[in-house]
Parts: structure tokens; C-alpha cells; sequence
């Protein structure tokens, strides 16, 4: 199974299974990570799930959405690698992928 | 021996689980359980007029926090049981199961339960509510027989489960009592444009609109009489008219509250060590001009969650941040911000015919609220009106062009 390496907040990283086909916010909730509040459950509809993407896994992600994009801007702590986790598939080619959750809003 | 535990959360949704989670995030040592009436773990309540309705998730995928996480942070989770009193006093509560829990803090997280009917026939077999993970499934069912459904209440639970179910290939008949749908929660201009869309999908809307009683063949529902006598087929009827807080307990107790348990900025009611939070609430928001109010929201249910967990590691409560909403139905992503009760003017910003707009909602000149219709970037862009309640040139507003962004750059306070 691929996996999906997450930095929480206090800098640990965990690795842990990747579902293909699962959004990447529903790995991170799985995972037991209690810092991803994720409030619409994964509708684009809040900005609870922000996360940092590592550059390197930039040019395998899908394009964002203007919505995403929006919502990202409602963040204090966005950056060029922001995203809201619950708009990325987990994809195969996406096996290894890490993500920083990102600081409270 | 009765068991104690240093935090009893009763109730098991989303604000109790985020109590749980917020007193262990921050620290917490002590004992922790949660008390739930549902057998179910912890999970996502907006789903189940959504994409749980719809068959396109199951409930691994919407529950709050995978099953080994209640157990790594040694939170105890006693399901299916009810807890039908309190003892304030001497710190404890008893359950329907006879069993008596004590506590340091009790933490009443209960929600509501879904309103029922009263007229003639609201028992019939093939009437539902959805409240519950184990309504919905009742209601799955049963869909497969059924071909004509009635839907009573235009509210946003009877609004998506409509759209679900047309979608579905249903017969949906929307029954409103008021004039128009969302008349509780939403100016004219959005009921409008959200009625019209539904009925371009096939569902058949019934305005003021005065259900005298269900009719049933053998025990089950099989049409919806009005009192002006006409009859509507109904093989499947869903129930919508909102919920009752589940305070009872609370209030033999001796909590004060009617429609809610009163609670202070902490969420502490009037109990000794007894907080309140969610739904079944009712709690002054400087976004109702300082009046108590209860809110039926997943993010009020987190964010008080998190008050009563600080109060109760002594810190101070977070600032209420402004309240929001969502709604899914078919392609259209409603977000609200803001509390629009009470508006006394409504702009539209958009054209509703572009399926993209905006309803800013003001209060003596001062925004208040904003409902967005695929329009995340007002959504975004409008918080910072509604939380500075913004006094604005409607015109101003009106004009999609203008960045709420840079109107809320150019006030001056």
C-alpha cells in the first residue's frame, strides 16, 4: 500500500497507509492526527484541513480549484505550498507523499 | 464500586467528541468519558443528508476520528445508553441502563431530537427523520419500494434530502408551511432562487401548504392529506421541521434554560461543574448583538466544545469567532457567515441567474451576514465585514466587481 508522510504540528513525522481514492485529509483523520479539525468534513466549504504540500510532489497534484484557492485565502499562514487536504485525491503516483499540517488559524 | 470519571461528556457528536479531543490536545490527564446514545462511534451528522443519503459514503469514511483513537487517548467510550438523570450535587448521573456514572465536570453535549409530527398518522411505518446514522439507514431501506416521497419542511435538511433523492430518480413533494423555503434561516432572495432550482430538477413544491394528517394503508404511509382536502401520494415520508434541544435532564436538574441550557462565556450553566455546548445551548454571541442564542452548527458545536475544554484547564475561552454554515445541494455550495436574524435589508451581489451570488445581510446599516452561493471568495472576503459589522454603501456591495476585500480595506472605524 502507498503511504503518506505527515509533519504535525510539534515537527513529528508519522507515516502511515494511503488509501488510493481517499482524499489525503481523510488519511490524516485516519491516522488519528487530532490537530486536522477538517469541520465540513470535506466539502471545500471551510479551510480546517490546510496543509503544506512538499515541492517536490507539486507538479503530481491536480490543479486547485478557484473555490480551494478562495478558501485559502481566508488563512493567516498561507504560503505557495498550501492546499486544503481534503481536495487531493490520493492518487498511486502520490506514494510517499508528505504534507506539513499547517499552524491554526 | 460506581465509576468516576474526572470529565463525563454526555452525548457523543460532534461537540462532545471535540471536547474529548480539545481536553487531551491541551494537556488533559484526568479521566475521560463520553456517554453516547447511538452505538456508533463519533461521526460526521451533515453527511447523513448527504453524501451518506446518497450512497457515495459509508460511515468508516465519515466518522470523526478513526475507532483506535478513543483508545489511544484513553478516552472511554460508553455507547448506546441514555442518561436520564442528574444528580448536580452530588456529581453524578444515572442512565437508562441503571447504571450510575460519576464525575469531576460533566459536559452535556446531547444536540437535539428531530421534531415529530403531532397530526394524525405521524407513527405510520415509512415516516422518517434524519437525525441519526440508524434513520438514515431505515430510510435507505425503504427507498428501494418507494417512488413518491414527501418531504415536510423546507428547511436545509429537507432542502438537500430533496435534492438527493430527485437525484435519485424520486417522485420528491417539498411540503413548507411558510410562504417560502428557508423562511427561518434566510432573506426572500435566496428561498427564491433555491426554490426555483429544485423545481427544475423535478421536485414539486407545496407552499403554505397545512398537512392535516398522513393517511396509511395497512400501518404504512401511503399519502399526505392537506386541509384543504386535496391528497398527495406518499410511499416515503421524511420529517424536517428542525430539532428539540435535549436538555431535559439538565433542566429537572435544575439548569435554567427554556430552548437550550443557559450558559455563561465558558459554557457553564447554572449548575456547579456542569457546562453545556452545541446545539442544545443557548449562549450570548456578539454576532446576535450580545442576545443568547442557541446555533444548530457543526462549528458552533467545535468552537464551544473548545470553551468549555479551556475553562476547564482554567484558561480563558477563545474569542467567538463568526459563525458558519454550509449546504450542499446538487452543484450548488451554500456558505454562510455571519447570523442574518434579525436583518432589516438584504443586497444581492450577483446575478442569482449565473448560479453564482451573493446575499449580504445588514442590520441598521451594518453587515451582518453573508449567504454565498458558489461564491467562496465573498464567503472568504465577507467574514472581515461581518466581524467588524461593517456599516456599507449597499451599491457598493451590489457590484460583483468591487472585491468585498477591498471595500472591507477602505473603512474607516
Amino acid at each position: 500500500m502507498p503511504d503518506l508522510k505527515i509533519t504535525d504540528r510539534s515537527g513529528q513525522e508519522t507515516t502511515v497507509p494511503a488509501v488510493v481514492g481517499h482524499s489525503v485529509m481523510e488519511i490524516i483523520r485516519q491516522s488519528g492526527c487530532e490537530e486536522i479539525l477538517a469541520l465540513c468534513g470535506g466539502n471545500c466549504s471551510c479551510a480546517t484541513c490546510h496543509v503544506y504540500v512538499d515541492p517536490a510532489f507539486a507538479g503530481r497534484l491536480e490543479p486547485m480549484s478557484a473555490d480551494e484557492d478562495d478558501l485559502l485565502d481566508s488563512s493567516d499562514h498561507r504560503t505557495g505550498q498550501s492546499r486544503l487536504s481534503c481536495q487531493i485525491k490520493f492518487a498511486e503516483l502520490l506514494d510517499g507523499l508528505r504534507v506539513t499540517v499547517a499552524p491554526e488559524d | 464500586m460506581t465509576p468516576r470519571y474526572d470529565v463525563l461528556i454526555v452525548g457523543s457528536g460532534h461537540g462532545g467528541a471535540q471536547s474529548a479531543i480539545a481536553l487531551r490536545q491541551s494537556g488533559f490527564e484526568g479521566s475521560i468519558a463520553m456517554v453516547g446514545e447511538e452505538a456508533d462511534l463519533p461521526y460526521e451528522r451533515p453527511a447523513l443528508s448527504k453524501d451518506y443519503l446518497a450512497g457515495a459514503k459509508t460511515l468508516d469514511r465519515i466518522l470523526i476520528r478513526p475507532p483506535t483513537f478513543w483508545r489511544e487517548r484513553n478516552v472511554a467510550l460508553l455507547s448506546g445508553r441514555r442518561v436520564v438523570s442528574l444528580d448536580a450535587t452530588a456529581h453524578h448521573v444515572i442512565t437508562d441502563t441503571a447504571e450510575t456514572i460519576a464525575y469531576g465536570r460533566l459536559i452535556w453535549a446531547t444536540g437535539g431530537y428531530a421534531r415529530r409530527l403531532n397530526c394524525q398518522g405521524h407513527d405510520l411505518d415509512g415516516v422518517h427523520s434524519i437525525r441519526r446514522r440508524t434513520d438514515v439507514d431505515r430510510l435507505i431501506g425503504e427507498l428501494l419500494f418507494s417512488r413518491n416521497v414527501a418531504i415536510i419542511g423546507g428547511g436545509y435538511i429537507g432542502l438537500e434530502a430533496a435534492a438527493v433523492l430527485v437525484e435519485l430518480g424520486k417522485q420528491v413533494t417539498l411540503f413548507e408551511s411558510q410562504d417560502r423555503v428557508l423562511a427561518r434561516v434566510a432573506g426572500e432572495q435566496l428561498s427564491r432562487f433555491y426554490e426555483a432550482e429544485h423545481e427544475a430538477k423535478g421536485v414539486t413544491l407545496e407552499l403554505r401548504a397545512a398537512v392535516d394528517r398522513l393517511e396509511g394503508v395497512d400501518g404504512r404511509v401511503a399519502s399526505v392529506r392537506l386541509r384543504d382536502g386535496r391528497s398527495v401520494a406518499a410511499d416515503l415520508v421524511i420529517i424536517g421541521i428542525g430539532i428539540i434541544p435535549a436538555t431535559a435532564p439538565l433542566i429537572e436538574a435544575g439548569a435554567m434554560g427554556e430552548d437550550g441550557a443557559e450558559v455563561d462565556r465558558s459554557c457553564h450553566t447554572t449548575l456547579k461543574d456542569v457546562y453545556a455546548i452545541g446545539d442544545c445551548a443557548r449562549r450570548q454571541s456578539t454576532f446576535a448583538g450580545g442576545a443568547a442564542i442557541r446555533i444548530e452548527s457543526v462549528q458552533n458545536a467545535a468552537d464551544t466544545a473548545i470553551a468549555a475544554a479551556s475553562a476547564i484547564m482554567g484558561q480563558t475561552p477563545p474569542h467567538d469567532a463568526a459563525p458558519w454554515f454550509w449546504s450542499n445541494q446538487y452543484d450548488l455550495r451554500l456558505q454562510t457567515v455571519g447570523l442574518s436574524r434579525g436583518f432589516d435589508a438584504a443586497v444581492v451581489r450577483g446575478n442569482p441567474r449565473d448560479r453564482r451570488f451573493s446575499v449580504i445581510y445588514l442590520k441598521d446599516g451594518c453587515v451582518i451576514a453573508l449567504d454565498c452561493v458558489n461564491a467562496a471568495k465573498d464567503f472568504v472576503q465577507g467574514r472581515a465585514l461581518v466581524v467588524a459589522g461593517a456599516r456599507i454603501d449597499p451599491a457598493q456591495v451590489a457590484d460583483p466587481s468591487l472585491p468585498l476585500k477591498d471595500i472591507a480595506l477602505s473603512l474607516t472605524y
